[in-house]
C-alpha cells in the first residue's frame, strides 16, 4: 500500500465505522474490497493489518455497533475473510477474538440483521475466502458453521443459496486435496471430518423425501464433479451410484433437469472416462428411463464426447433420431424410407404421447432438431447417422407444418393439426435443413430439399422469420451444390431451380413488408458473392429483373432496405464489370456507369446512418477488388469520398472512411515498390526517394492527411485511433532517414517552426478538408509536402497513440481516487442533511 | 299482430310449437338462407343470392367484342346443331349465350309467405332478398343494420345496372330441359335446379324489397310477437355485419354468420354475447382456409408493383365495398415505398362515388382506431387523400371521363368478380393479350379458372390473392371454446376436409358434441327441447297467496287461476268467482272464458316416520302392527282388522275390507303427519 492511501485509510475506517455516515454507494465498498484482494494476493495480510491499525479498529467498531447497517456488516464480513485467508492473518484475527465474533454463533448469526440477504450472503462469502487453510476447516468445524451452511442450501435468496452451494464445494475438494494420495489405494475411506460431514449430509440429503433437498445435492455434486477432476471423486461417486440410479427409476423423475446436468459435468471429467466406469451404467439408465423431451441435452452432450463407450453413443443417438423416426413414419411417403431406427430405444408411445399433445409437440421437435444441428457442425462425429432418412425427416417435419405432408396414422393427424402453421418448428427445421447440406447430394437435393424450399419461399403464409431461414438453407445448399465436385453434372438441372427462386426473389423484393424485402436484398448479396463464377447463374441473374428492382430499392422509404440494397448492388456492380470483361457477355446493365455516382449521392446525402455505412463499405471492396469504375480515376474516387466522409457526423462511416485511406494508401506505396514486402525486390534508394515523393505528391492531391489529421481530432476514440495507427504506418514509410535529409536541406525542421506554425497549419487543413465549391478544390486545399512530412514528424503521434490507448477513467482509477471519492460522497452527504434542513 | 289462445290450466307439455325446426334453403355456406321456426315465430336467416350460376353464361361485353360474337356454337357428339344458337364452345369450355340467371334460394321447401321476420347478417348475404319480398307473398319485416342496407343497395344497383345496360335479345331455355341438360358437358350437365335459376331483379323490385327494411343497431333488442327477441352483435366482417342472438326467457340460439376477428375496418367482433346459447349456428367461414388474409395482401401488392414497373396494366375485380376499402388502405402505405406515386388507380363502378363516400360517413360502424379519427380533422379511410391527390379516380364506367383520363401503366378496380358482366369484361378483352398485365383476383366467392374460361387463350397474367378475412378453422375452434354452445348446427361442408384437401382434417369443425350438419333443402330438428315457460301472476292473485315454508328457504303456495295466453306471454289471473245459480230454468251454459272451478282439496307434503307411526297406532289400539319394508316404502299390516297400509313416497293406500270408518280412522292418522297446504 502506498503512502497516500495509508493516509487516508483511517479517515475512511472512520467514515465507515460511524454508523451516523452511511455511504450511499455501494459499489465504492465492492471496489474497496477488490483492492484488499489485490493487495493481499501481493503483501503480507498480516503485515498489512499491522501496519494499518485502523482497519482492525474497523472490524472492532462495527462489531460493537448496536445498529450497523446491512451493508457495511456484510462488507466488514467480506474484509475479515479476505484477510483471514492468510493462516497467519487468521491466527492474528482469532486471537482477538474477532472470527468467532462474526462468524460464529454469537455473532450477526444471532442478530437480527440475519435476516437480511445481503448479511447472510456476506457471510458466506467471507467463510469462502476464508477457507484457505486447515485451521479455518477446524474452526468452522467446531463453531457449528457447517450446519449454517447447510441450512443456507435452502436459502430464499438465491444468490445465498448459490453461493453456500459453492462453498460446500469449495470445502469438500479442499478438505480432500491433501488425502488424495492416500485415497487412492483405500476405498473405505479415512476421509477428514470435514469432508465426512459434507458426505453425510449429501447422502442423507440425496435419500430424503424433499425434492428440494435432493436437487441440491445434486447441484453440489454437479458443480464438485465439474471443478475437480482428481481421484477422490471416483470414491465418492462408488457411494452414491446406487442411490442416483434409483433416483432414475422413480415415476416421476422430479429431478431430471438436475440429474443430467450431473452426468454431463461427471462425464466432462477424465477421472470417469474409462469405459468400464459405473458413471456409464447410470447414464444408460437415464437415457432408458427419461423421457426424449428430458433426456436430449444428455444425448447431445454423450456424442460431444471424446471418450465415451460406443453403445452409449448409439443409444444417445437413437434417443435423439426416435421423435424424427416418429415423424417420417407418421406421414405417408411416395417412396418409403427405411426410417431411422433399427430398433426403439425408449418405449415409443412416449414419444408417441409427446408429439400428440399440443404443449409437448413443438418444444419437443424444436429441441430434437437444435440437438440434431448441434451434432451436423461437429468435426468428428464418433457415430454414423442415417442421413438420407434424417433429411427426409426434416422435409417431414416441414411438410406437415405447411399442410403438405398426408399424415399416414392418427399420430399423423394430430401432428398435422398441431404443427401447421408453427413458426418456432419451421425456424428450427430450416436451421437443420441447412446444416445437412454439408453432406451435399444432388440427388436428394433435387428430389425433395428443392421442392420444400421452394414452397417455403413461395408462400405467401411463410412468415417474415422463417422466410429468413429458408434463404439461409437455400444458400447453403447453393453453395455446397456449387462446390461439389460432381456440380458440373448437376448444375444444370440446379440452374432450373434457380429460376425458379429468381421468380419468388423478383416478388420478394416488391414485397410490402421492409422485413421480406431485406432478407431477399442480403439473400441475393450472398448468393451473387459465392455463385458468381457460375456462367448459368450470371445468366439467369442478369435475364430477370432482379438486377434493376435491387436498383431501384436504392430509393426504399427503409433505410435497411436501402443499405441492404446498397449492398447488393455493390456486388451485382463487381459482377456485372467481371462479365463486361468477358468475351461475348454483353453488359447486364447499361446503368452501370452511374452506380458510382447514386453511392456517392447516398454516401453524401442520405439521413439515415446504415446506408451511408453500407457505402462506405462497397467503396471499400471495390477499390480492394479494382472496381473498374474505380481504377479509371482513383484519386478522384478516394478524393470524393474522403471528402464526403469528412463531415460525416456517424462514427462508423469515419472508421470505414478511415479504413478506405488505409487501403488506398496501402495500394499506393505497394504500387511504387515502397510496400513492406519481406520478398520484395529492394529498389535502390534514389528510385525509392522518388516512389515516396510521388506517393506524397498523391496523398496530397487527394487530401489524405487533411483528412486524417481531421480524424485523429476526432471526438469518438476508435476513430482517432485509427488514425493515429494509419499516420504511424505513413511516417514510418514516409518520414525516413533519406526523406528527413532532404527535408533538412530544404530549409525545412522542426526548429524553425514552433508550435504556433503548426497549430494554424492543422487549423488550415481541417479548413480545407470541408466540403467546398469545387472550382476552388485546387488552391487552398492542396498541401505542400514537405509541410505534410515536417508535421508528421512534429506531432508526438507515439504519444498520442499511447494516450488514445488509455481508457478515459484510468486517473480515476487508482485506489487513492477510491478513498478520496468515499470520503467525499460522505461529505456531500452531509451538505446534503445540511440542506435538508 | 296478436295471436291469442288459451291454454286450460297443466296443458303445457311439449307441442310442435316447442321443437326448433331450422330450414335449409341453400347449399352455399358463405350465402346462406335458413329458415328458423321457434316457438310458433318463423325467422328467415339471410337470403344470400348464389351468382356462381352465372359462370354457365359468357361475359356480356360492353362494346361489341368480336372475339366473343364468332364463338361457334355447340354441336352435339351426334352433330346435332339445335343447341348452337344457345350454347357456345370456347376453348373447350361450352357457355349459355344468354342474359345471365342466378340460383334462388329453395322456395318448394316450405310456404315462404310463412315467414314473419327475415333477419341480414351482412350485405353480401341480402342479395336474394327481391326474389322473396317480392315473388312469395312475403309480408313481414326484414331487420338489417343501416350499412348494410346501404351497402346491400348498391351492390344491388350495380348488379342491375351491370346487367340492364347490355340488354340481350335472346334468352336461352332449350338448354334447360333435363332431357336435353343430360347431354349437355360438365359442368352445365351437373348444374343443380336450373328450371328455377332466375334472371335478375329490376330496380323498382329492389326499392321495394328495401323498403321492408327496418334499420336497427348493435346489441338494439327487438320483441317479435312476444315470443322471441331478436338482437343484432357486430360480427367484426363489413361495416354493419352483424350476428344475431334469437332468445326467449329460457332458450338462446345464436346465429353465427360472416364473422372476423381480424383488425380490418369494421368494429370489432362481439364474442361475449354468444356466450351459453343452447344452439350456435355457424355459417360464413372463410371461403379459402389455408389463405391468410396478410399474406395475400403482401402478394397483391407484389404482385401488383412487378406487373406495373414491367410497364404492364392490373387488372383487380372486385366488389364496390368491402376488401377494396383495405386494399386501397394498404396501397396507400405502399404506393410510396414501392415508386408507384405516378401510376394511377381507377376506381370504375356505377356506385364507387357512393361507395367511397358512404365509408366515410358510418363512423359508428367502424373499429376503434377509426371512429378515433372522427374527432379529429381527418377521414378515418385514407381513400379520401388518395382521392385528393388524384392518385385515385373513380368513374360510374369506362363511358365518359374516364377514356378522357386514361393513362397506362394503371391498376383498375373493377367488377363483377365473376367477369360475366360490368367493366371488367372490357380490360379483359382489352389487355387480356399482353403478358405484361395482370389480372389479381381478391374476391374468394368465384373459382378464378372458371371465371377466366371464357377468355381464353389468355396471354395476361392472373394472380390468385383471395383475401377472405372471414373466421378460419382455428379462429373457430378458439371461439367454440370461448363461447361453449350446448350444440353447434353448421353446413355439412364445414365437418369434413375440403374435398382437394382430404388429409387436412385442420380444415373442418372439431368440437364436442360434434356438430350437426345440414344441406340444401333439408329440414333439420335441433337438439333442444324447451322445459320451461315465464308466467306472470296477477298482482291481485299474488296477495291472494299464502306461502308455506317446507325447507328453510323454499316456501310453496297453491294456486288457483287461469292461465290466458296472448301474443305468447302467459299470464295467471284470478279465477272468476263462483257464477251465480241461474235464475231461469235454462240450461247451465259452460262459460268459454274460464273452467268451472271446484273447491281443491289441500296438498300433502312430508314423509311418515314409521316407528312413530307405529306407536300411534298403538296407541289407538291396534296391538298387531307388522311393519315390512318394501322397495318403495313399507307395508303395514294390521291382522287382527285383517287391513293394510301401503305407504310410499308418493301414495299411500288403505287396503280394508270394507269398513269406511276403520279406513277414515286409520286416514286421519296419516294425515296427522303430513302437512297441508
Amino acid at each position: 500500500m502506498d503512502r497516500e492511501c495509508s493516509q487516508l485509510l483511517p479517515s475512511v475506517c472512520a467514515v465507515l465505522a460511524d454508523s451516523r455516515q452511511l455511504v450511499a454507494d455501494d459499489t465504492f465498498l465492492e471496489k474497496f474490497l477488490d483492492w484488499f484482494k489485490t493487495l493481499t494476493e501481493t503483501e503480507s495480510s498480516l503485515l498489512l493489518l499491522q501496519e494499518n491499525p485502523c482497519l482492525t479498529e474497523l472490524i472492532t467498531c462495527v462489531l460493537k455497533l448496536k445498529d450497523p447497517s446491512s451493508s457495511t456488516l456484510s462488507f466488514i464480513l467480506r474484509l475479515t475473510g479476505i484477510f483471514a485467508a492468510s493462516e497467519s492473518c487468521f491466527q492474528y484475527l482469532q486471537q482477538r477474538e474477532l472470527l468467532i465474533s462474526l462468524f460464529g454463533e454469537v455473532g450477526p448469526l444471532s442478530s437480527a440483521l440475519w435476516e437480511e440477504a445481503s448479511v447472510r450472503s456476506g457471510w458466506v462469502q467471507g467463510v469462502h475466502s476464508m477457507v484457505q487453510h486447515q485451521s479455518a476447516l477446524h474452526f468452522l468445524c467446531n463453531c457449528g458453521a457447517i450446519d449454517v451452511i447447510f441450512t443456507l442450501q435452502g436459502d430464499p435468496s438465491l444468490f445465498v443459496a448459490s453461493a453456500a452451494n459453492q462453498l460446500l464445494v469449495h470445502m469438500l475438494t479442499f478438505s480432500l486435496q491433501s488425502f488424495q494420495t492416500k485415497l487412492v489405494n483405500i476405498k473405505d475411506c479415512d476421509w477428514p471430518v470435514c469432508a465426512q460431514k459434507l458426505i453425510v449430509h449429501i447422502e442423507e440429503s440425496l435419500k430424503s423425501n424433499s425434492a428440494s433437498r435432493i436437487k441440491q445435492s445434486l447441484k453440489l455434486l454437479t458443480s464438485m464433479f465439474g471443478c475437480c477432476h482428481d481421484l477422490w471423486t471416483e470414491v465418492l461417486w462408488s457411494q452414491l451410484s446406487e442411490r442416483i440410479v434409483y433416483l432414475l427409476e422413480e415415476k416421476p423423475v422430479h429431478a431430471w433437469h438436475s440429474l443430467v446436468d450431473l452426468f454431463l459435468s461427471m462425464a466432462r471429467s477424465p477421472v470417469f472416462s474409462c469405459p468400464e466406469c459405473s458413471l456409464w451404467t447410470s447414464v444408460t439408465c437415464a437415457l432408458e428411463h427419461l423421457n426424449p423431451a428430458q433426456v436430449g441435452r444428455l444425448a447431445v452432450g454423450v456424442l460431444k464426447l471424446q471418450e465415451c463407450p460406443q453403445a452409449v453413443r448409439i443409444q444417445a443417438l437413437s434417443v435423439l433420431l426416435q421423435p424424427m423416426d416418429c415423424v417420417l413414419k407418421a406421414a405417408s411417403h411416395p417412396l418409403e424410407y427405411p426410417g431411422l431406427l433399427n430398433r426403439s430405444v425408449n418405449d415409443s408411445a412416449t414419444v408417441e404421447t409427446l408429439l400428440s399433445c399440443r404443449s409437448s409437440c413443438a418444444s419437443l421437435l424444436c429441441q430434437t432438431l437444435a440437438h440434431l444441428e448441434e451434432l451436423q457442425y461437429l468435426t468428428y462425429l464418433p457415430v454414423d447417422l442415417p442421413y438420407i432418412p434424417l433429411l427426409q425427416s426434416v422435409v417431414t417435419i416441414l411438410q406437415f407444418c405447411i399442410g403438405l405432408a398426408t399424415p399416414a396414422s392418427c399420430l399423423g393427424n394430430k401432428i398435422s393439426r398441431i404443427l401447421i402453421g408453427c413458426f418456432r418448428v419451421q425456424r428450427s427445421a430450416l436451421d437443420i435443413l441447412g446444416a445437412l447440406s454439408h453432406r451435399e447430394s444432388h440427388s436428394v437435393f433435387m428430389g425433395s430439399v428443392s421442392d420444400i424450399l421452394l414452397a417455403y419461399l413461395k408462400s405467401p403464409d411463410t412468415s417474415p422469420t422463417v422466410l429468413k431461414k429458408s434463404f439461409q438453407a437455400t444458400l447453403k445448399w447453393l453453395v455446397r451444390l456449387s462446390e461439389a465436385p460432381s456440380s458440373r453434372d448437376h448444375w444444370q438441372q440446379t440452374e432450373q431451380f434457380i429460376r425458379d427462386l429468381f421468380l419468388v426473389l423478383q416478388k420478394r423484393l416488391c414485397s410490402p413488408y421492409w422485413e421480406v424485402r431485406d432478407s431477399a436484398l442480403e439473400f441475393l448479396t450472398l448468393l451473387v458473392k459465392h455463385l458468381r463464377e457460375k456462367d448459368g447463374f450470371r445468366q439467369v441473374l442478369f435475364s430477370s429483373e432482379v438486377p434493376k428492382l435491387t436498383e431501384d430499392l436504392l430509393e426504399d422509404p427503409e433505410s435497411y432496405v436501402r443499405a441492404s440494397a446498397v449492398t447488393a448492388m455493390g456486388q451485382l456492380s463487381l459482377l456485372t464489370q467481371l462479365i463486361s470483361k468477358m468475351p461475348g457477355i454483353e453488359n447486364g446493365n447499361g446503368k452501370e456507369k452511374s452506380i458510382v455516382a447514386q453511392l456517392q449521392e447516398i454516401l453524401s446525402t442520405d439521413s439515415e446512418g446504415f446506408p451511408r455505412r453500407a457505402v462506405i463499405s462497397v467503396f471499400i471492396d471495390w477499390l480492394k477488388e479494382g472496381h473498374p469504375d474505380v481504377l479509371k480515376d482513383t484519386e478522384q474516387f478516394v478524393s470524393s469520398v474522403l471528402q464526403a466522409v469528412n463531415s460525416d457526423l456517424d462514427w462508423e462511416v469515419k472508421a470505414g472512411g478511415l479504413e478506405l485511406a488505409e487501403v488506398f494508401s496501402a495500394q499506393t506505396l505497394g504500387r511504387l515498390g515502397l510496400a513492406a514486402c519481406p520478398y520484395a525486390a529492394v529498389s535502390s534508394s534514389a528510385t525509392r526517394s522518388t516512389h515516396l515523393s510521388e506517393s506524397l505528391q498523391i496523398f496530397c492531391r487527394v487530401k489524405l492527411f487533411e483528412f486524417l489529421f481531421g480524424a485523429l481530432c476526432d471526438f469518438d476514440r476508435p476513430v482517432a485511433q485509427k488514425a493515429c495507427d494509419i499516420l504511424i504506418t505513413l511516417k514510418a514509410e514516409l518520414c525516413e532517414e533519406s526523406s528527413l535529409r532532404e527535408g533538412t536541406r530544404a530549409g525545412l525542421s522542426t526548429e524553425a517552426h514552433g508550435i504556433a506554425w503548426l497549430e494554424e497549419t492543422l487549423r488550415r487543413w481541417s479548413s480545407c478538408a470541408e466540403p467546398c465549391p469545387r472550382g476552388n478544390a485546387d488552391g487552398a486545399g492542396s498541401q505542400d509536402p514537405n509541410g505534410v512530412l515536417l508535421v508528421l514528424r512534429t506531432v508526438d503521434l507515439e504519444g498520442l497513440h499511447g494516450s488514445l490507448n488509455r481508457s478515459s477513467d484510468h486517473i480515476e482509477k487508482s485506489p487513492q481516487s477510491l478513498l478520496q471519492d468515499i470520503l467525499a460522497t460522505v461529505g456531500t452527504l452531509e451538505d446534503n442533511e445540511a440542506d435538508c434542513y | 299482430m296478436g295471436r291469442q289462445s288459451t291454454l286450460p290450466w297443466g296443458a303445457a307439455g311439449e307441442s310442435p310449437a316447442s321443437l326448433l325446426l331450422k330450414y335449409c334453403l341453400s347449399g352455399h355456406p358463405t350465402l346462406p338462407c335458413n329458415v328458423l321456426k321457434f316457438k310458433s315465430t318463423t325467422i328467415m336467416l339471410d337470403c344470400g343470392l348464389d351468382m356462381t350460376s352465372t359462370l354457365n353464361f359468357l361475359p356480356l361485353p360492353l362494346v361489341q367484342s368480336p372475339r366473343l360474337s364468332k364463338l361457334p356454337g355447340w354441336v352435339l357428339k351426334d352433330g346435332n346443331t339445335f343447341l348452337d344458337k344457345e350454347l357456345k364452345e370456347c376453348s373447350g369450355h361450352v357457355f349459355v349465350d344468354s342474359v345471365p340467371e342466378f340460383c334462388l334460394p329453395e322456395t318448394e321447401l316450405l310456404d315462404l309467405s310463412t315467414v314473419d321476420v327475415i333477419l341480414i347478417s351482412n350485405y353480401h348475404c341480402m342479395m336474394a332478398l327481391p326474389y322473396i319480398t317480392e315473388y312469395t307473398g312475403f309480408t313481414g319485416t326484414v331487420y338489417a343494420t343501416e350499412p348494410t342496407v346501404q351497402i346491400g343497395r348498391l351492390l344491388m344497383e350495380e348488379l342491375v345496372n351491370f346487367i340492364e345496360r347490355v340488354p340481350k335479345a335472346q334468352s336461352a331455355s332449350l338448354w334447360k330441359n333435363k332431357e336435353v341438360q343430360r347431354l349437355l358437358p360438365a359442368p352445365l350437365k351437373d348444374a343443380v335446379e336450373v328450371s328455377t335459376w332466375r334472371r335478375c331483379y329490376t330496380v323498382p323490385e329492389v326499392n321495394a324489397a328495401l323498403s321492408k327494411i327496418q334499420l336497427v343497431g348493435y346489441s338494439q333488442k327487438i320483441e317479435l310477437f312476444g315470443a322471441v327477441q331478436v338482437t343484432p352483435l357486430s360480427s367484426g366482417y363489413a361495416l354493419g355485419s352483424s350476428n344475431w342472438i334469437i332468445q326467449s326467457h329460457y332458450e338462446k340460439v345464436s346465429y353465427v354468420s360472416g364473422s372476423s376477428l381480424l383488425t380490418t375496418h369494421p368494429q370489432a367482433m362481439d364474442q361475449a354475447s354468444l356466450k351459453n346459447s343452447d344452439v350456435l349456428i355457424l355459417t360464413g367461414l372463410t371461403q379459402i382456409p389455408t389463405a391468410n388474409p396478410d399474406g395475400m395482401v403482401g402478394e397483391f401488392c407484389s404482385n401488383l408493383a412487378m406487373t406495373v414497373r414491367n410497364g404492364g396494366n392490373v387488372l383487380v375485380p372486385c366488389y364496390p365495398s368491402g376488401v377494396i376499402y383495405d386494399l386501397l388502405e394498404c396501397l396507400y402505405q405502399y404506393i410510396d415505398s414501392a415508386g408507384l406515386s405516378n401510376v394511377p388507380f381507377y376506381f370504375i363502378s356505377p356506385v364507387a362515388n357512393s361507395s367511397l363516400e358512404f365509408s366515410q360517413i358510418f363512423a359508428e360502424w367502424l373499429c376503434h382506431n377509426k371512429q378515433t379519427k372522427v374527432y379529429l380533422p381527418e377521414p378515418p379511410f385514407p381513400h379520401a387523400e388518395l382521392i385528393q391527390t388524384n392518385k385515385l379516380k373513380h368513374y360510374p364506367s369506362i363511358h365518359g371521363d374516364f377514356s378522357n383520363d386514361f393513362k397506362q401503366p394503371c391498376v383498375v378496380f373493377t367488377g363483377h368478380p365473376s367477369l360475366r358482366f360490368g367493366d371488367v369484361v372490357h380490360f379483359m378483352e382489352l389487355w387480356g393479350k399482353s403478358s405484361l398485365n395482370t389480372v389479381i383476383f381478391t374476391e374468394p366467392d368465384f373459382s378464378y379458372l372458371d371465371a377466366l374460361a371464357p377468355y381464353q387463350p389468355l396471354a395476361m397474367k392472373c394472380v390468385y390473392c383471395p383475401i377472405d378475412t372471414r373466421l378460419n378453422f382455428i379462429q373457430v375452434s378458439k371461439l367454440l371454446k370461448e363461447v361453449q354452445p350446448l350444440h353447434v348446427v353448421c353446413p355439412e361442408q364445414y365437418t369434413q376436409p375440403p374435398p382437394t384437401q382430404s388429409h387436412r382434417t385442420d380444415l373442418m369443425i372439431d368440437c364436442q358434441p360434434p356438430a350437426m350438419s345440414y344441406r340444401r333443402a333439408e329440414v333439420l330438428t335441433l337438439p333442444f327441447r324447451r322445459r320451461y315457460e315465464k308466467i306472470e301472476i296477477m298482482p291481485e292473485l299474488a296477495d291472494s297467496l299464502v306461502p308455506l315454508e317446507i325447507k328453510p328457504g323454499i316456501s310453496l303456495a297453491t294456486v288457483s287461476a287461469v292461465l290466458h295466453t296472448k301474443d305468447n306471454k302467459h299470464v295467471l289471473q284470478p279465477p272468476p268467482k263462483p257464477t251465480q245459480p241461474p235464475a231461469s230454468k235454462k240450461r247451465k251454459r259452460v262459460s268459454d272464458d274460464a273452467p268451472e272451478c271446484k273447491p281443491l282439496k289441500p296438498l300433502l307434503s312430508g314423509s311418515i316416520p314409521m316407528d312413530q307411526f307405529v306407536q300411534t297406532l298403538e296407541k289407538h289400539g291396534f296391538s298387531d302392527v307388522k311393519v315390512e319394508d318394501t322397495a318403495k316404502g313399507h307395508i303395514v299390516l294390521l291382522q287382527e282388522a285383517e287391513t293394510l297400509i301401503q305407504i310410499e313416497e308418493d301414495s299411500t293406500h288403505i287396503i280394508c275390507d270394507n269398513d269406511e270408518t276403520l279406513r277414515v280412522k286409520l286416514r286421519d292418522l296419516v294425515l296427522k303427519f303430513l302437512q297441508k297446504f
